[in-house]
């Protein structure tokens, strides 16, 4: 059932990561935290998609990354939104609220 | 997009750099959950396990990752030609025969292609060729006749469609005081001859118009080859005089030795001089032509049609106008281009077609290796397939393992295209036109590649498909020895494919044969073999016509008295299978034609009465000429049966009078003789100018007598090869006179051969084709027959066990075979009897259906295949039962 709901969310995830990093730049396991954190615990993003999701946000030029030394004085590879990203953000953003929008007109009409 | 190039390098060139910075990511990542369960209190190898399996496994991530890289097929590709590689390596005998036979077929068609495209494809190698036309007077008895040049001067006045018109005949020059005397080759030209082509000197200048009239200063362009034989290639030759039949000309200009015009009587030559200054009373003579043709170019804007409705009105108005001479003829247009190239284009595409079929063979062949391999590949396909690899994936790699094969048969190919032309050129090059232009260009490397991937795709596939079809489990359960049934009947279409394709090709190469050895066998009409002919001139002024005549005698004294010479004769106006000269003419007592159009036309040869002994030709009916037949004696004339048939019907022609209306003579027939085959040896049964006559060369009105003298051939049948005589002769003629030149020798025997030299070049390439195809698909049927023989061992060993004779398993394999082949030969009888029918034209005697050639293709191809089948057979023959059998 819960590999279904990753399915379900694969196209949402770049929009969860861009969001995630909208506020600050992170790692992958920080990326994967926060949005834990922000859907309450809700998305369980496996790393076996996230970090195939960052490695294309990369080539696509959305992100940049740089090693630097974590919370705990760990070496780790962070990833920042580049400005193409921040557009890439706003188009994911209007996307998204365009999707819910038809989608709840038309589950009520029924 | 810029970022995503930039990492499809990375990702490709710095490989290691960007898979380390992966790993590091993933280890610190995998150090991050350690420490944050740790902090929940876990021990380090408890935290550790549940890290590695909250993050799924590190390989199991990094696999995920490279998945979406940019780059990621063609890395697959890269990893599909190094596993090709190293497969084909492993297999070197099945990689050699695969790479040969794509090669052959390959090159072969990338040579003929590059003959088409040398010939028929490009454009002509001059500026804007499309506006070039050549231009022909057309009469009653020929299409694209030579043109007179008075004609030629009114169509240049008083035409609307060309820019330019010039006008060309070959008049070969005695060159004298530039070390020995020489006969040069030379056109006359009009002054804007060069211009139209765009021929822009090497030195110097072109002709000016001033100078292409009667009575200007003698001016001359030289080739290239000549300024640097004569001149070293100085600048100094501009302005110095060359003595040319004893007048001095000026050289203004040299001709690049680049240039190249193919036009009906125009030679590449050493000299140009100025048509226009020619004032030979026959030349300025509106009724006469003296082998002058042209070319012009249309203005801008013009269309073929217009210029054609334009020089329909300047004809009939040219026939109005002069009656005598110009009545019922007109003037004929051709595009350059088709004008050049004549009538190879059927021919040329007909053998592309033959050639197709060649490749279409090899690929056939290559599939059906490659099938038989991929059935012992069927295991460890169904293996790879089990552990994971989709089937796509087995068949890209299938099919890049054709594509190498494909191209490294290409690249080969392309190696035995560039042989192959040279040779088909330097076999026959007096069979093609544009030979000169043939070479291995940019369209025709394309053309290879083209072939290359397209064979690669046809003999690639069925292989390929065929696997991924194949069921895992049956592969696997039947251990690997591959599948049966369908696979087999593949290999046996392919087989009957391939006979088929190959009694086609040879179906046609055995129609060239037959028509070729019919012309062989054709009588041309006179003895060619142990002829020698060559062409002599005197470089001094010729002297009166009683002393020309006089020395005439006296050469063919000398040559007769030459040892090994057996009989000698001076001749001009037509050679047989050389040159062709005609007259117009009517018989005395029937009504005078007005005009000259509606004259007969007869071919012309003026010989010694000696002639017809050194040519063999037999005499029909009363005489031939003697000695007697002199300049004081009354004229005489010899016909030919196809003159006497044409004019005489039944009649006796001998005593009735020959009126030669230009020669202003008329001469009493005194003999027929056999019919000479002028046009060549396949010249048809009507001929457009069938009729023929003979004058002593003695009896030459005076005023033609300079004409003449400028160029006498001589044929003389010698003991022995012809061309060995050529020193004495030399010698004896030197004696008589020492500037004489001698000049063009031939043997008859050539000259007979070059007359089939456009048959022959087709049917040595066809032949070739068809040994070609005769062999490949013999290797494919034993490839085949050997391979069902083996895969059936186990059947052998029992039948032989249960008592079988050796001899039913010799005729079992064998009967295989013969069924296969039948049936191809079969199926390829129907589809030849189809298509030899487009080679009609290029046939000679022989129906496109001739059931001999058609049984005898047949039969060998049986035969051939047969014998190809022995091999397996008898090794199958030869199976031990009980190894056979323990060998399961």
């Amino acid at each position: 059932m819960g590999e279904k709901r990753t399915d379900l969310l694969r196209g949402t995830l770049d929009l969860l990561v861009l969001k995630a990093l909208s506020l600050e730049p992170l790692h992958g396991v920080g990326i994967s935290r926060r949005i834990a954190q922000v859907t309450q615990g809700a998305f369980q993003v496996s790393f076996g998609s996230l970090f195939p999701s960052l490695h294309r946000m990369e080539e696509k030029g959305w992100v940049e990354a740089e090693w630097r030394a974590s919370e705990n004085n760990r070496r780790a590879k962070y990833y920042r939104l580049t400005s193409s990203g921040r557009a890439q953000l706003k188009v994911e953003e209007r996307d998204w609220n365009q999707v819910v929008k038809i989608m709840t007109a038309a589950v009520e009409s029924a | 997009m810029p970022s995503r190039i930039a990492s499809l390098f990375r990702n490709l060139f710095r490989k290691r750099t960007v898979e380390q910075a992966l790993h590091d990511e993933l280890q610190s990542a995998v150090q991050l959950l350690t420490e944050e369960k740790m902090k929940e209190g876990l021990s380090l190898l408890e935290a550790r396990r549940q890290a590695l399996m909250e993050l799924g496994g590190v390989e199991q991530v990094k696999e995920e990752v490279r998945a979406v890289r940019a780059g990621r097929l063609l890395e697959e590709f890269a990893k599909d030609v190094r596993y090709a590689l190293r497969t084909l390596a492993r297999s070197p005998g099945f990689t050699a025969v695969t790479v040969l036979t794509l090669a052959l077929g390959i090159g072969a068609n990338t040579a003929l292609f590059s003959l088409v495209n040398g010939v028929l494809l490009n454009p002509l190698p001059y500026a804007e060729p499309d506006r070039l036309l050549a231009l022909y007077s057309r009469t009653p008895n020929y299409d694209r006749s030579s043109i007179s040049y008075p004609n030629f001067q009114d169509w240049v006045h008083q035409n609307r469609s060309f820019s330019a018109l010039a006008a060309y005949r070959p008049n070969d020059f005695n060159l004298t005081g530039r070390g020995e005397p020489e006969r040069v080759p030379a056109e006359m030209v009009s002054a804007n001859f060069f211009p139209l082509l765009h021929v822009q000197p090497v030195l110097g200048r072109t002709l000016l118009p001033d100078e292409d009239q009667i009575g200007a200063r003698p001016v001359v362009l030289i080739g290239e080859r000549l300024w640097k034989r004569k001149f070293g290639s100085s600048k100094d030759a501009l302005g110095q005089s060359l003595t040319l039949d004893d007048v001095a000309y000026t050289i203004v200009g040299v001709i690049p030795a680049a240039f190249h015009y193919t036009g009906i009587n125009f030679r590449q030559s050493d000299v140009y001089t100025p048509i226009g200054q020619w004032n030979d009373p026959t030349f300025r003579d509106r009724r006469a032509s003296m082998g002058t043709f042209a070319v012009g170019r249309l203005k801008p804007g013009v269309a073929f049609e217009q210029a054609k409705a334009d020089l329909d009105v300047l004809g009939r108005h040219l026939a109005g106008q002069y009656p005598e001479a110009d009545k019922d003829t007109g003037i004929a247009l051709v595009p350059l281009k088709q004008a050049v190239v004549g009538d190879i284009r059927p021919s040329l595409l007909v053998l592309m077609a033959a050639v197709g079929f060649v490749l279409l063979i090899a690929c056939v062949n290559v599939a059906n290796l490659s099938l038989a391999r991929s059935t012992r590949r069927t295991h460890e396909f169904a293996i790879r397939t089990a552990l994971g690899a989709n089937r796509g994936r087995v068949v890209r790699q299938l099919l890049t393992e054709s594509f190498m094969l494909a191209l490294a048969g290409g690249g080969l190919g392309f190696l035995v295209a560039s042989w192959g032309t040279r040779a088909a050129l330097n076999v026959l090059p007096e069979a093609l036109p544009r030979a000169e232009e043939v070479q291995l260009d940019g369209r025709v490397l394309l053309f290879t590649l083209a072939a290359a991937v397209l064979a690669g795709i046809l003999f690639g596939l069925a292989p390929a498909l065929k696997t991924s079809r194949a069921d895992l489990h049956e592969t696997l359960k039947e251990g690997g020895r591959g599948l049966s049934g369908a696979r087999h009947r593949a290999q046996s279409v392919f087989v009957v494919v391939e006979v088929a394709l190959a009694l086609v090709l040879l179906a046609g190469a055995g129609l060239m044969v037959r028509s070729l050895a019919k012309l062989w066998r054709t009588d041309p009409g006179f003895e060619p073999h142990n002829v020698l002919t060559f062409y002599m001139s005197v470089p001094s002024t010729i002297d009166s016509p009683q002393v020309v005549r006089a020395d005439w005698r006296q050469l063919h004294d000398s040559l007769n008295a030459v040892p090994g010479v057996q009989v000698a004769s001076l001749n001009a106006g037509a050679v047989p299978m050389a040159n062709e000269s005609d007259l117009p003419f009517w018989i005395e007592g029937r009504p005078r034609p007005s005009t000259q159009a509606e004259m007969k036309l007869t071919l012309f040869y003026l010989v010694q009465p000696d002639y017809l002994n050194v040519m063999r030709t037999p005499l029909k009916g009363g005489r031939f000429f003697s000695p007697h037949d002199d300049e004081h004696s009354p004229m005489v004339v010899v016909i030919d049966e196809s003159f006497a048939r044409l004019h005489f019907g039944g009649q006796n022609p001998i005593g009735k009078h020959v009126n030669f209306g230009i020669l202003n003579v008329t001469a009493e027939i005194v003999g027929v003789v056999g019919h000479v085959k002028q046009f060549g040896l396949d010249e048809g049964p009507t001929p457009g100018l069938a009729a023929q006559c003979y004058l002593p060369i003695a009896q030459l009105p005076d005023r033609f007598i300079p004409l003449v003298a400028r160029r006498v051939g001589v044929v003389a049948r010698t003991a022995g090869s012809p061309l060995a005589r050529l020193g004495s002769i030399r010698h004896a003629l030197g004696q008589v006179n020492t500037e004489l030149v001698m000049y063009e020798p031939k043997a008859m025997d050539g000259i007979v051969a070059d007359s089939l030299a456009a048959r022959r070049f087709s049917m040595v390439l066809l032949g070739t084709f068809a040994a070609l195809a005769l062999v490949m698909s013999c290797v494919g049927i034993y490839g085949v027959i050997a391979y069902l023989a083996g895969q059936r061992t186990h059947e052998i060993g029992i039948r032989l066990a249960l008592g079988a004779e050796r001899w039913d398993v010799l005729r079992m394999v064998l009967g295989e075979g013969a069924k296969l082949a039948l049936l191809g030969v079969a199926i390829g009888v129907v589809a030849a009897f189809g298509l030899t029918r487009l080679m009609t034209n290029m046939l000679f005697g022989v129906s496109a259906h001739d059931p001999l050639s058609f049984a005898g293709v047949a039969g060998l191809l049986i035969l051939v295949a047969l014998a190809a089948c022995c091999i397996p057979a008898r090794r199958a023959a030869k199976v031990d039962p009980v190894v056979a059998l323990r060998n399961e």
